[in-house]
Protein backbone atom coordinates (compact mmCIF):
# COMPACT_ATOMS: atom_id res chain seq x y z
CA UNK A 1 0.00 0.00 0.00
CA UNK A 2 2.81 2.22 -0.74
CA UNK A 3 2.12 3.82 -3.86
CA UNK A 4 0.15 6.41 -2.52
CA UNK A 5 0.70 9.83 -4.93
CA UNK A 6 -0.32 12.10 -2.03
CA UNK A 7 -1.56 12.79 1.46
CA UNK A 8 -4.43 15.42 2.24
CA UNK A 9 -3.13 16.94 5.57
CA UNK A 10 -4.44 20.40 6.79
CA UNK A 11 -1.82 22.98 8.09
CA UNK A 12 -1.95 26.19 9.09
CA UNK A 13 0.54 29.17 7.45
CA UNK A 14 0.95 32.34 9.22
CA UNK A 15 0.49 34.63 6.12
CA UNK A 16 0.61 38.20 5.60
CA UNK A 17 -2.75 40.01 5.20
CA UNK A 18 -3.15 43.18 3.72
CA UNK A 19 -6.42 44.82 5.16
CA UNK A 20 -7.87 46.96 2.96
CA UNK A 21 -9.85 50.42 4.36
CA UNK A 22 -10.00 51.56 1.32
CA UNK A 23 -9.04 51.66 -1.89
CA UNK A 24 -7.41 54.38 -4.34
CA UNK A 25 -4.97 53.63 -6.80
CA UNK A 26 -2.48 56.51 -5.90
CA UNK A 27 -2.55 56.28 -2.05
CA UNK A 28 -2.03 52.50 -2.13
CA UNK A 29 0.57 52.21 -4.80
CA UNK A 30 2.36 54.88 -2.69
CA UNK A 31 1.59 53.73 0.91
CA UNK A 32 2.55 49.74 0.05
CA UNK A 33 5.83 51.04 -1.47
CA UNK A 34 6.51 52.60 2.03
CA UNK A 35 6.41 49.46 3.50
CA UNK A 36 8.11 47.71 0.98
CA UNK A 37 10.95 49.87 1.07
CA UNK A 38 10.81 49.43 4.99
CA UNK A 39 12.10 45.84 4.42
CA UNK A 40 12.29 44.68 1.21
CA UNK A 41 12.92 41.50 1.98
CA UNK A 42 10.55 40.57 4.09
CA UNK A 43 8.03 41.28 1.06
CA UNK A 44 9.96 39.42 -1.38
CA UNK A 45 8.02 37.06 -3.26
CA UNK A 46 5.55 36.92 -0.13
CA UNK A 47 2.31 35.67 -0.29
CA UNK A 48 -0.69 37.99 0.59
CA UNK A 49 -4.03 37.61 1.39
CA UNK A 50 -6.25 41.00 1.05
CA UNK A 51 -8.78 41.48 3.50
CA UNK A 52 -12.13 43.69 2.69
CA UNK A 53 -13.27 42.63 6.17
CA UNK A 54 -12.70 46.75 7.57
CA UNK A 55 -13.25 47.46 4.13
CA UNK A 56 -15.31 50.96 4.08
CA UNK A 57 -18.89 50.29 3.49
CA UNK A 58 -19.94 50.37 -0.47
CA UNK A 59 -16.87 51.56 -1.48
CA UNK A 60 -15.82 50.09 -5.17
CA UNK A 61 -12.77 48.52 -5.79
CA UNK A 62 -11.17 47.92 -8.85
CA UNK A 63 -9.22 44.49 -8.16
CA UNK A 64 -7.16 44.42 -11.23
CA UNK A 65 -5.25 47.61 -10.08
CA UNK A 66 -4.99 46.35 -6.85
CA UNK A 67 -3.35 43.18 -7.75
CA UNK A 68 -1.69 44.74 -10.29
CA UNK A 69 0.06 47.15 -7.81
CA UNK A 70 1.04 44.39 -5.23
CA UNK A 71 2.87 42.20 -8.58
CA UNK A 72 4.56 45.26 -8.55
CA UNK A 73 6.59 45.47 -5.34
CA UNK A 74 6.96 41.56 -6.02
CA UNK A 75 4.38 40.27 -3.72
CA UNK A 76 1.70 37.05 -4.50
CA UNK A 77 -1.35 37.97 -3.73
CA UNK A 78 -3.21 34.15 -3.28
CA UNK A 79 -6.53 35.03 -1.94
CA UNK A 80 -9.54 38.03 -1.16
CA UNK A 81 -10.84 37.62 2.22
CA UNK A 82 -14.39 38.39 3.63
CA UNK A 83 -15.41 39.71 0.44
CA UNK A 84 -18.53 41.82 0.60
CA UNK A 85 -21.65 40.96 -1.28
CA UNK A 86 -21.71 43.71 -3.75
CA UNK A 87 -18.33 42.85 -4.92
CA UNK A 88 -18.41 39.20 -5.08
CA UNK A 89 -18.57 39.01 -8.74
CA UNK A 90 -15.91 41.54 -9.21
CA UNK A 91 -13.68 39.17 -6.96
CA UNK A 92 -14.47 36.15 -9.29
CA UNK A 93 -12.77 37.38 -11.87
CA UNK A 94 -9.66 37.85 -10.32
CA UNK A 95 -9.29 33.84 -10.17
CA UNK A 96 -8.15 34.28 -6.61
CA UNK A 97 -9.37 31.96 -4.25
CA UNK A 98 -12.49 33.68 -2.15
CA UNK A 99 -12.19 32.81 1.93
CA UNK A 100 -14.29 33.53 4.42
CA UNK A 101 -14.17 36.45 7.38
CA UNK A 102 -11.69 34.49 9.99
CA UNK A 103 -13.37 34.57 13.97
CA UNK A 104 -9.94 34.65 14.98
CA UNK A 105 -8.74 38.13 16.00
CA UNK A 106 -4.99 38.62 14.03
CA UNK A 107 -1.98 39.89 15.38
CA UNK A 108 -0.89 42.96 13.94
CA UNK A 109 2.61 41.84 11.89
CA UNK A 110 5.53 43.99 12.84
CA UNK A 111 7.59 44.30 9.91
CA UNK A 112 11.47 43.60 10.01
CA UNK A 113 13.87 46.70 9.83
CA UNK A 114 15.36 47.17 6.94
CA UNK A 115 18.62 45.31 6.21
CA UNK A 116 21.41 46.93 4.31
CA UNK A 117 20.69 44.75 0.53
CA UNK A 118 23.16 42.68 -0.53
CA UNK A 119 21.32 40.30 -3.40
CA UNK A 120 22.62 36.55 -2.09
CA UNK A 121 20.95 36.48 1.28
CA UNK A 122 17.91 34.40 1.42
CA UNK A 123 14.50 35.70 1.75
CA UNK A 124 13.33 35.15 5.32
CA UNK A 125 11.45 32.73 5.79
CA UNK A 126 7.90 34.12 6.85
CA UNK A 127 5.49 30.95 7.06
CA UNK A 128 5.66 29.36 10.18
CA UNK A 129 3.07 27.59 12.30
CA UNK A 130 0.69 29.80 14.06
CA UNK A 131 -1.62 27.40 15.80
CA UNK A 132 0.39 25.33 18.17
CA UNK A 133 -1.35 23.09 20.40
CA UNK A 134 -1.28 25.13 23.23
CA UNK A 135 -0.50 22.64 26.42
CA UNK A 136 -2.97 23.40 29.23
CA UNK A 137 -1.25 22.23 32.27
CA UNK A 138 -3.94 21.03 34.35
CA UNK A 139 -3.65 21.69 38.32
CA UNK A 140 -2.09 18.71 40.37
CA UNK A 141 -4.98 17.07 43.00
CA UNK A 142 -2.92 16.89 46.36
CA UNK A 143 -4.49 14.77 49.01
CA UNK A 144 -3.87 14.61 52.80
CA UNK A 145 -6.14 11.96 54.17
CA UNK A 146 -5.68 8.83 53.67
CA UNK A 147 -7.36 7.21 50.67
CA UNK A 148 -9.40 3.98 52.77
CA UNK A 149 -10.32 0.86 51.22
CA UNK A 150 -13.61 1.24 48.58
CA UNK A 151 -12.07 5.06 47.93
CA UNK A 152 -11.42 5.76 44.42
CA UNK A 153 -9.49 9.59 43.31
CA UNK A 154 -9.13 10.83 40.14
CA UNK A 155 -7.01 13.86 39.06
CA UNK A 156 -7.26 15.27 35.51
CA UNK A 157 -3.59 16.50 36.08
CA UNK A 158 -0.59 14.67 38.42
CA UNK A 159 -2.27 13.52 41.71
CA UNK A 160 -0.06 13.67 44.80
CA UNK A 161 -1.16 11.73 47.78
CA UNK A 162 0.17 12.77 50.98
CA UNK A 163 -0.68 9.36 53.12
CA UNK A 164 -1.54 6.03 52.40
CA UNK A 165 -3.27 4.43 49.97
CA UNK A 166 -5.28 1.11 51.98
CA UNK A 167 -5.75 -1.79 50.24
CA UNK A 168 -8.93 -1.78 48.00
CA UNK A 169 -8.49 1.78 47.61
CA UNK A 170 -8.00 3.31 43.75
CA UNK A 171 -6.18 6.41 42.80
CA UNK A 172 -5.92 7.17 39.27
CA UNK A 173 -4.49 10.39 36.99
CA UNK A 174 -3.90 11.69 33.52
CA UNK A 175 -0.53 12.44 34.43
CA UNK A 176 1.76 11.26 36.83
CA UNK A 177 0.53 9.72 40.81
CA UNK A 178 2.74 10.27 43.71
CA UNK A 179 2.05 8.86 46.87
CA UNK A 180 4.19 9.55 50.08
CA UNK A 181 2.84 6.95 52.39
CA UNK A 182 2.34 3.58 51.81
CA UNK A 183 0.65 2.34 48.60
CA UNK A 184 -1.25 -0.67 49.59
CA UNK A 185 -4.32 -0.43 47.03
CA UNK A 186 -4.24 0.20 42.81
CA UNK A 187 -2.78 3.28 41.59
CA UNK A 188 -3.22 3.50 37.95
CA UNK A 189 -1.39 6.77 35.98
CA UNK A 190 -1.96 8.23 32.65
CA UNK A 191 -5.29 6.71 32.59
CA UNK A 192 -6.06 8.58 29.25
CA UNK A 193 -3.10 7.25 27.65
CA UNK A 194 0.25 9.05 28.69
CA UNK A 195 2.81 6.38 28.47
CA UNK A 196 4.99 8.90 29.86
CA UNK A 197 3.04 8.89 33.03
CA UNK A 198 4.86 7.90 36.22
CA UNK A 199 4.41 6.36 39.69
CA UNK A 200 6.19 7.54 42.38
CA UNK A 201 5.90 5.98 45.92
CA UNK A 202 7.43 5.94 49.81
CA UNK A 203 6.24 2.08 50.00
CA UNK A 204 5.53 -0.31 47.28
CA UNK A 205 2.86 -2.72 48.63
CA UNK A 206 0.74 -2.23 45.64
CA UNK A 207 -1.94 -4.65 44.38
CA UNK A 208 -2.30 -3.15 41.00
CA UNK A 209 0.07 -0.93 38.93
CA UNK A 210 -0.87 0.64 35.67
CA UNK A 211 0.18 3.14 33.60
CA UNK A 212 -1.45 4.11 30.32
CA UNK A 213 -3.54 0.42 30.66
CA UNK A 214 0.05 -1.50 31.12
CA UNK A 215 -0.58 -3.10 34.43
CA UNK A 216 0.86 -5.62 36.76
CA UNK A 217 -0.06 -7.33 40.26
CA UNK A 218 1.23 -7.13 43.30
CA UNK A 219 2.88 -10.75 42.47
CA UNK A 220 4.63 -9.82 40.04
CA UNK A 221 5.77 -6.76 41.98
CA UNK A 222 7.84 -8.66 44.75
CA UNK A 223 10.52 -8.86 43.05
CA UNK A 224 11.85 -5.24 43.06
CA UNK A 225 11.52 -2.44 45.94
CA UNK A 226 8.84 -4.37 47.12
CA UNK A 227 8.02 -2.63 50.31
CA UNK A 228 10.04 0.16 49.50
CA UNK A 229 10.78 3.14 48.08
CA UNK A 230 10.39 3.01 43.84
CA UNK A 231 9.77 5.25 40.84
CA UNK A 232 7.66 2.90 38.10
CA UNK A 233 7.68 4.14 34.57
CA UNK A 234 6.53 2.65 31.00
CA UNK A 235 9.49 2.05 28.89
CA UNK A 236 8.52 0.46 25.50
CA UNK A 237 5.03 -1.36 26.64
CA UNK A 238 6.77 -2.96 29.81
CA UNK A 239 6.24 -1.49 33.23
CA UNK A 240 9.57 -0.73 34.75
CA UNK A 241 10.10 -1.05 38.62
CA UNK A 242 13.19 1.41 40.29
CA UNK A 243 14.36 2.13 43.36
CA UNK A 244 14.08 5.47 44.36
CA UNK A 245 16.86 6.37 45.79
CA UNK B 1 -23.79 20.78 73.22
CA UNK B 2 -23.29 16.72 73.64
CA UNK B 3 -20.28 15.17 71.90
CA UNK B 4 -21.78 12.61 69.21
CA UNK B 5 -19.79 9.55 69.46
CA UNK B 6 -20.21 7.04 66.90
CA UNK B 7 -19.20 3.08 67.76
CA UNK B 8 -18.78 1.54 64.17
CA UNK B 9 -16.56 -1.72 62.44
CA UNK B 10 -17.99 -2.66 58.94
CA UNK B 11 -17.49 -6.06 60.17
CA UNK B 12 -20.43 -7.04 62.68
CA UNK B 13 -19.29 -9.83 65.76
CA UNK B 14 -16.46 -7.48 66.40
CA UNK B 15 -17.54 -5.94 69.99
CA UNK B 16 -19.36 -2.98 68.77
CA UNK B 17 -22.27 -3.33 71.21
CA UNK B 18 -19.94 -4.85 74.36
CA UNK B 19 -17.43 -1.22 73.55
CA UNK B 20 -21.15 0.74 73.48
CA UNK B 21 -22.25 -0.31 77.00
CA UNK B 22 -18.94 0.19 78.53
CA UNK B 23 -17.70 3.30 77.49
CA UNK B 24 -21.51 4.56 77.59
CA UNK B 25 -20.83 3.16 81.38
CA UNK B 26 -17.22 4.47 81.80
CA UNK B 27 -18.61 8.15 80.69
CA UNK B 28 -21.26 7.98 83.18
CA UNK B 29 -19.46 6.88 86.19
CA UNK B 30 -16.96 9.92 85.22
CA UNK B 31 -19.81 12.18 86.23
CA UNK B 32 -21.12 12.42 82.23
CA UNK B 33 -24.45 12.66 81.29
CA UNK B 34 -24.32 10.20 78.70
CA UNK B 35 -26.89 8.23 76.42
CA UNK B 36 -26.31 4.57 74.47
CA UNK B 37 -28.49 4.65 71.59
CA UNK B 38 -28.72 1.45 69.62
CA UNK B 39 -29.18 1.77 65.98
CA UNK B 40 -29.18 -1.80 65.03
CA UNK B 41 -32.96 -1.54 64.34
CA UNK B 42 -34.38 -5.20 64.20
CA UNK B 43 -31.33 -7.19 65.69
CA UNK B 44 -31.70 -5.05 69.05
CA UNK B 45 -28.96 -6.34 71.19
CA UNK B 46 -27.97 -3.12 73.46
CA UNK B 47 -30.76 -3.45 76.12
CA UNK B 48 -29.64 -7.18 76.69
CA UNK B 49 -26.17 -6.05 77.14
CA UNK B 50 -27.07 -3.88 79.36
CA UNK B 51 -29.89 -5.18 81.32
CA UNK B 52 -32.49 -3.39 80.64
CA UNK B 53 -34.46 -5.62 78.16
CA UNK B 54 -37.59 -6.00 80.51
CA UNK B 55 -37.72 -2.42 80.89
CA UNK B 56 -38.35 -1.50 77.54
CA UNK B 57 -41.95 -0.08 76.43
CA UNK B 58 -41.28 2.56 73.51
CA UNK B 59 -38.12 2.73 71.27
CA UNK B 60 -35.98 4.88 68.90
CA UNK B 61 -38.48 3.92 66.02
CA UNK B 62 -41.54 5.46 68.03
CA UNK B 63 -39.86 8.61 68.91
CA UNK B 64 -38.58 9.42 65.00
CA UNK B 65 -42.22 8.79 63.95
CA UNK B 66 -43.31 10.76 67.08
CA UNK B 67 -45.61 7.98 68.24
CA UNK B 68 -43.29 8.46 71.61
CA UNK B 69 -41.69 11.38 73.47
CA UNK B 70 -38.12 10.83 74.50
CA UNK B 71 -38.57 10.88 78.09
CA UNK B 72 -41.04 7.45 77.17
CA UNK B 73 -38.54 6.39 75.65
CA UNK B 74 -35.59 6.94 77.14
CA UNK B 75 -34.43 3.74 79.99
CA UNK B 76 -32.37 5.24 83.15
CA UNK B 77 -29.78 2.38 83.74
CA UNK B 78 -30.54 1.03 87.62
CA UNK B 79 -26.62 0.48 88.71
CA UNK B 80 -25.28 3.72 87.37
CA UNK B 81 -26.29 7.21 87.78
CA UNK B 82 -26.28 9.60 84.31
CA UNK B 83 -26.65 6.77 81.99
CA UNK B 84 -29.20 5.94 80.13
CA UNK B 85 -30.17 3.70 76.99
CA UNK B 86 -32.21 4.48 74.00
CA UNK B 87 -33.61 0.92 72.82
CA UNK B 88 -33.41 -0.33 69.05
CA UNK B 89 -37.15 -1.59 67.37
CA UNK B 90 -37.44 -4.97 66.83
CA UNK B 91 -40.32 -5.38 64.72
CA UNK B 92 -38.72 -2.82 62.62
CA UNK B 93 -35.88 -1.80 59.77
CA UNK B 94 -33.23 0.40 58.76
CA UNK B 95 -35.67 2.22 56.37
CA UNK B 96 -37.59 3.43 59.28
CA UNK B 97 -34.22 5.23 60.61
CA UNK B 98 -34.83 8.84 58.49
CA UNK B 99 -32.01 11.77 58.46
CA UNK B 100 -34.44 14.13 59.55
CA UNK B 101 -35.62 11.80 62.57
CA UNK B 102 -32.32 11.08 63.51
CA UNK B 103 -31.29 14.36 63.50
CA UNK B 104 -34.24 15.77 65.65
CA UNK B 105 -33.64 13.02 68.25
CA UNK B 106 -29.76 13.70 68.90
CA UNK B 107 -30.83 17.45 68.69
CA UNK B 108 -33.22 16.92 71.60
CA UNK B 109 -30.91 14.51 73.15
CA UNK B 110 -27.86 16.99 72.85
CA UNK B 111 -29.78 19.97 74.95
CA UNK B 112 -29.29 17.61 78.19
CA UNK B 113 -26.44 15.30 77.88
CA UNK B 114 -23.03 15.57 77.89
CA UNK B 115 -22.00 12.17 75.44
CA UNK B 116 -24.62 10.61 73.05
CA UNK B 117 -23.04 7.34 71.94
CA UNK B 118 -24.36 5.55 68.76
CA UNK B 119 -23.94 1.92 68.54
CA UNK B 120 -23.95 1.37 65.00
CA UNK B 121 -25.14 -1.75 63.32
CA UNK B 122 -22.89 -4.18 61.23
CA UNK B 123 -22.08 -3.37 57.64
CA UNK B 124 -21.82 0.40 55.61
CA UNK B 125 -25.65 0.41 54.62
CA UNK B 126 -28.35 2.81 55.97
CA UNK B 127 -28.39 1.90 59.47
CA UNK B 128 -24.80 2.06 59.63
CA UNK B 129 -24.62 5.44 57.54
CA UNK B 130 -27.57 7.12 59.53
CA UNK B 131 -25.28 6.00 62.84
CA UNK B 132 -22.32 7.46 61.77
CA UNK B 133 -23.50 10.84 59.93
CA UNK B 134 -23.58 12.75 62.68
CA UNK B 135 -20.85 11.94 64.44
CA UNK B 136 -18.24 14.18 66.00
CA UNK B 137 -16.47 10.79 66.87
CA UNK B 138 -15.92 7.92 66.06
CA UNK B 139 -14.56 4.72 68.15
CA UNK B 140 -13.65 2.17 65.30
CA UNK B 141 -13.90 -1.06 66.72
CA UNK B 142 -11.57 -3.91 65.54
CA UNK B 143 -10.53 -6.99 65.85
CA UNK B 144 -6.87 -8.30 64.84
CA UNK B 145 -7.66 -10.22 61.84
CA UNK B 146 -7.04 -8.80 58.01
CA UNK B 147 -10.94 -9.28 57.06
CA UNK B 148 -11.75 -6.84 60.36
CA UNK B 149 -9.22 -4.29 59.32
CA UNK B 150 -9.93 -4.07 55.81
CA UNK B 151 -13.44 -3.22 56.84
CA UNK B 152 -12.95 -1.28 59.25
CA UNK B 153 -10.29 0.54 56.62
CA UNK B 154 -13.80 1.24 54.69
CA UNK B 155 -15.58 2.59 57.57
CA UNK B 156 -13.42 5.09 58.23
CA UNK B 157 -13.53 5.85 55.01
CA UNK B 158 -17.57 6.43 55.12
CA UNK B 159 -16.74 8.48 57.91
CA UNK B 160 -14.63 11.32 56.56
CA UNK B 161 -16.63 10.77 53.20
CA UNK B 162 -20.20 10.75 53.79
CA UNK B 163 -20.56 11.99 57.83
CA UNK B 164 -21.96 15.38 58.31
CA UNK B 165 -18.68 16.83 59.24
CA UNK B 166 -16.99 15.67 55.90
CA UNK B 167 -19.84 17.19 54.12
CA UNK B 168 -18.94 20.84 55.91
CA UNK B 169 -15.54 20.53 55.14
CA UNK B 170 -14.31 19.22 58.58
CA UNK B 171 -12.50 15.92 59.79
CA UNK B 172 -14.71 13.34 62.52
CA UNK B 173 -11.95 12.31 65.17
CA UNK B 174 -11.18 8.65 64.59
CA UNK B 175 -9.90 6.24 67.28
CA UNK B 176 -8.84 2.65 67.02
CA UNK B 177 -10.46 0.36 69.86
CA UNK B 178 -8.95 -2.94 69.46
CA UNK B 179 -10.74 -5.47 71.11
CA UNK B 180 -10.24 -9.45 71.39
CA UNK B 181 -6.50 -9.15 71.65
CA UNK B 182 -4.86 -12.14 72.52
CA UNK B 183 -0.62 -11.93 73.17
CA UNK B 184 0.14 -15.32 73.16
CA UNK B 185 -2.17 -16.06 69.43
CA UNK B 186 0.31 -12.43 68.43
CA UNK B 187 3.49 -14.21 69.76
CA UNK B 188 2.41 -17.21 67.89
CA UNK B 189 1.95 -15.51 64.75
CA UNK B 190 -1.84 -16.66 64.75
CA UNK B 191 -2.97 -12.91 64.77
CA UNK B 192 -2.10 -9.26 63.88
CA UNK B 193 -0.04 -7.45 66.29
CA UNK B 194 -1.45 -3.99 67.82
CA UNK B 195 1.83 -2.17 65.67
CA UNK B 196 0.55 -4.14 62.46
CA UNK B 197 -2.98 -3.06 62.45
CA UNK B 198 -1.86 0.71 63.73
CA UNK B 199 0.14 0.85 60.01
CA UNK B 200 -2.69 -0.30 57.90
CA UNK B 201 -5.44 1.83 59.76
CA UNK B 202 -3.04 4.61 60.56
CA UNK B 203 -5.29 6.01 63.36
CA UNK B 204 -4.72 6.91 66.95
CA UNK B 205 -4.90 3.76 69.35
CA UNK B 206 -7.71 4.30 72.21
CA UNK B 207 -6.85 1.27 73.45
CA UNK B 208 -6.53 -2.85 73.67
CA UNK B 209 -9.12 -5.11 75.13
CA UNK B 210 -7.86 -8.18 76.18
CA UNK B 211 -9.66 -11.49 74.84
CA UNK B 212 -11.18 -12.06 78.30
CA UNK B 213 -14.34 -14.84 79.42
CA UNK B 214 -15.11 -11.82 81.72
CA UNK B 215 -16.81 -10.26 78.35
CA UNK B 216 -19.26 -13.36 77.68
CA UNK B 217 -19.88 -13.52 81.21
CA UNK B 218 -21.01 -9.55 81.67
CA UNK B 219 -22.84 -9.39 78.41
CA UNK B 220 -24.39 -12.61 79.55
CA UNK B 221 -25.50 -10.99 82.83
CA UNK B 222 -26.61 -7.88 81.49
CA UNK B 223 -23.61 -6.17 83.22
CA UNK B 224 -21.43 -3.81 81.28
CA UNK B 225 -18.18 -5.62 81.47
CA UNK B 226 -16.47 -2.16 82.64
CA UNK B 227 -18.41 -2.73 85.55
CA UNK B 228 -16.25 -5.95 86.54
CA UNK B 229 -13.38 -4.24 88.00
CA UNK B 230 -11.43 -7.23 88.68
CA UNK B 231 -10.76 -8.49 85.48
CA UNK B 232 -8.83 -7.22 82.52
CA UNK B 233 -10.89 -6.61 79.87
CA UNK B 234 -12.90 -4.23 82.18
CA UNK B 235 -9.49 -2.40 83.20
CA UNK B 236 -8.51 -2.03 79.66
CA UNK B 237 -11.93 -0.50 79.02
CA UNK B 238 -11.06 2.00 82.24
CA UNK B 239 -8.11 2.87 80.41
CA UNK B 240 -9.81 3.94 76.82
CA UNK B 241 -12.73 6.27 79.06
CA UNK B 242 -9.39 8.23 80.63
CA UNK B 243 -7.72 8.52 77.03
CA UNK B 244 -10.99 9.59 75.26
CA UNK B 245 -11.42 12.17 77.93
CA UNK B 246 -7.78 13.40 77.54
CA UNK B 247 -5.53 11.29 79.75
CA UNK B 248 -2.09 9.64 78.52
CA UNK B 249 -2.09 6.17 79.86
CA UNK B 250 0.12 3.82 79.17
CA UNK B 251 -1.48 0.51 76.79
CA UNK B 252 -1.72 -2.43 79.27
CA UNK B 253 -2.34 -6.05 78.16
CA UNK B 254 0.00 -6.34 75.42
CA UNK B 255 2.24 -9.18 76.21
CA UNK B 256 1.59 -12.63 77.47
CA UNK B 257 1.04 -12.45 81.13
CA UNK B 258 3.92 -14.48 83.14
CA UNK B 259 2.80 -17.51 84.75
CA UNK B 260 3.64 -17.51 88.59
CA UNK B 261 5.10 -19.92 90.68
CA UNK B 262 2.33 -22.61 91.33
CA UNK B 263 0.60 -22.20 87.67
CA UNK B 264 4.26 -23.42 86.29
CA UNK B 265 4.23 -26.35 88.59
CA UNK B 266 1.16 -27.20 88.75
CA UNK B 267 0.89 -26.78 85.19
CA UNK B 268 -2.12 -24.54 84.99
CA UNK B 269 -3.33 -22.12 81.93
Amino acid sequence: MNDASFQLKGSAVSIVVIELYQFSVDSFAEQLGQKVRQAPQFFQQSPVVISLEKLTEDQPVDFTALLDICREFHLQPMALRAVPEHLVAAARETHLALIPATQRNDTELETPQAEPASSDTQPEVVVKKIVEERLVRRPTKVITRPVRSGQQVYSDGDLVVMAQVSAGAEVLADGDIHIYGTLRGRALAGVQGDTNAKIFCQNLSAELIAIAGNFILSDSLQEKCWQDAAYISLEEDSLQVQPLS
Amino acid sequence: MAKIIVVTSGKGGVGKTTTSAAMGTGLALQGFKTVVIDFDVGLRNLDLIMGCERRVVYDFVNVIKQEANLNQALIKDKRTENLYVLPASQTRDKDALTQEGVEAVLNELSETFDYIICDSPAGIEKGAQMALYFADVAIVTTNPEVSSVRDSDRILGILQSKSRRAERGEVVEEHLLLTRYNPSRVEAGEMLSVADVEDILAIPLLGVIPESEAVLKASNAGVPVILDAESDAGQAYDDAVQRLLGKELEHRFLQVPKKGFFQRILGGR
